[in-house]
């Protein structure tokens, strides 16, 4: 199962000419990205570039302030209640945190998008759940509590869950942030054979340079609301942007300040 | 100049907090029961209501127990110490009953809803709830507002209808006052509609409306840091305990103002 999906001509998110501010500050800055289908399209760049409002702004939780996102040629951002309800049956996200249901049993956290878009019988939902734990590698764990859950654990639950409706596209927001090694390891495998086995777009928002190179089919690095580069991990890697560089190779030295002078703190330009 | 610009933003920034907690109650109130939503409410009544139940029994058996001792040591010195059960249950039952099994709640469930739907919000799980398709405002604020809705006025109830048998305690089996004209004096004063249903009934229903309302919309609106939920549960029981007490003067001096 080595060789990649061929690229279809239509990609499954476009985001065009997509403009974001936070109050003063500037999110993005007129930029424009495409998810190809089938494909792992990873998003690189330093902390607080505002990557997790990137993918908020494909699920439609939040609305550009200009430009527009385009899932399957249709505009997220102009959809009516009903559709976006359906788009996002068609979408799993992995949060950061796992945001597992605290209230709710691993078997209700899988089952509820289950619940929330079908009226199957509750006999079917225990299948599919069951099957969606195997599938993470947690199969027995339903009865258990999130608090019981370690780091690890708990993410995968959130992965079944996030795939319980075999969505089109799944979204990753950080998912290697705070794990050890071997559960790095464990995701890495775990992303790379559920696009295989379900033929997923994925998109991955990280920061974790080796994770990333290793799984992504294409990447952007986006810093400071534009992109600063993009291309496949080998492309990157010769990638002439001195930001890139910086970016991929982790040093001090480099466009990115590390240190900054007591006047860039009075003028207010360090910024988190 | 800047002054006046902060003053405005202040003032707009409360404004239109205002507006998104009005716009957030309406569209509760105005949705259907969703799809397990009957089990949701009564599990959030359990916990908001049941759970309150100590808390609201030991102080009305207490605050009834502090009036019958404060009233008979008052009434005594005229003779009038047969007027002490009319005395203890108007004063619960028009004022004392609701104001402050209201405050009580307000610090206990109150604070308690803020706390755990902030906490929601800065987990991530709301966010993960409507990227599900699933509003996070019918699933998990609704239940909890309807909750604190039905379970104050009870809890106000027993709370008045302890508060008498404290004062009763006190005032008639310690102290001595006359166990018949103790109850008749109650009797022949007490209007059901006048009292009972204006002063603790309706008076309740306000401030549950007020208190879980601004619990639940302090939690869902703060600021998802530890920091950010600490200010949201110090708001939800300043802006409770403010609104209780000078809604209280308001309905007080429309329903009784004329006596």
């Amino acid at each position: 199962m080595n060789n990649k999906t061929p690229l279809s001509t239509q990609p499954l998110i476009e985001v065009k000419n997509l403009s974001f501010n936070r109050g003063e500050r500037v999110i993005y800055d007129n930029i424009s990205l495409n998810i190809r289908r089938g494909q792992i399209t990873a998003i690189m760049g330093p902390s607080g570039t505002g990557k997790t409002t990137l993918l908020r702004l494909i699920g439609g939780q939040l609305v550009p302030d200009q430009g527009e996102v385009l899932l399957d040629a249709k505009d997220i951002a102009k959809m009516s209640r009903q559709e976006l309800f359906s788009a996002r049956a068609r979408m799993g996200m992995l949060f950061q945190s796992g945001a597992l249901f605290t209230d709710m049993s691993v078997y209700e956290n899988v089952a509820f998008p289950i619940r929330a878009h079908t009226k199957l019988p509750e006999n079917l939902i225990a299948e599919l759940v069951a099957l969606k734990l195997e599938s993470v590698g947690l199969r027995g764990s339903e009865q258990l509590m999130p608090t019981e859950l370690s780091g690890g654990m708990n993410r995968r639950v959130a992965l079944a869950r996030a795939i319980a409706l075999d969505p089109d596209l799944i979204m990753y927001d950080e998912p290697f942030a705070g794990q050890d090694p071997i559960v790095k390891g464990v995701l890495t495998r775990l992303i790379r054979s559920l696009r295989e086995a379900l033929d997923l777009t994925t998109i991955i928002v990280s920061h974790d340079v080796a994770e990333t190179l290793s799984i992504a089919d294409y990447i952007y690095v986006v810093a400071e609301g534009k992109i600063q580069g993009e291309g496949t991990p080998e492309e990157l890697q010769n990638n002439a942007s001195p930001f890139v560089h910086q970016f991929l190779t982790g040093s001090a030295e480099g466009p990115v300040e590390y240190q900054f002078s007591h006047q860039a703190y009075l003028n207010n330009e360090v910024r988190p | 100049m800047n002054t006046i610009a902060w003053l405005g933003r202040l003032v707009i920034e409360r404004i239109r907090g205002i507006g998104a907690a009005a716009h957030m109650l309406l569209q509760i109130i105005f949705s259907l029961p969703t799809k397990g939503g009957f089990g949701r409410f009564g599990y959030q009544m359990h916990r908001v209501g049941v759970m309150s139940l100590l808390i609201i029994t030991v102080s009305g058996l207490f605050i009834g127990a502090v009036l019958g001792l404060q009233m008979y040591s008052i009434l005594v010195t005229f003779g009038a110490e047969s007027m002490l059960g009319t005395a203890i249950s108007l004063t619960l039952l028009r004022e004392l009953a609701s104001v402050v099994a209201a405050l009580l709640f307000a610090g206990r469930a109150g604070s308690a809803l803020t706390a755990e739907i902030g906490s929601m919000k800065q987990s991530e799980q709301l966010a993960s709830m409507e990227m599900i398709g699933v509003d996070p405002l019918k699933q998990i604020v609704s239940p909890r507002l309807w909750a604190g809705i039905v379970s104050l006025p009870m809890l106000t109830v027993i709370f008045a209808a302890i508060g008498i048998i404290g004062g009763k305690m006190v005032g008639v089996d310690f102290l001595g006052a006359d166990e018949g004209s103790f109850w008749s004096g109650m009797q022949n004063t007490v209007r059901f509609g006048h009292d009972i249903i204006n002063g603790t009934i309706i008076k309740s229903i306000v401030f549950a409306l007020i208190c879980t309302w601004v619990a639940v919309y302090q939690g869902y609106a703060c600021d998802p840091t530890p920091e950010g939920i600490a200010t949201a549960m110090t708001r939800t029981v300043v802006y409770s305990s403010l609104c209780v007490l000078g809604f209280d003067f308001v309905l007080t001096a429309v329903m009784f103002g004329g006596i």
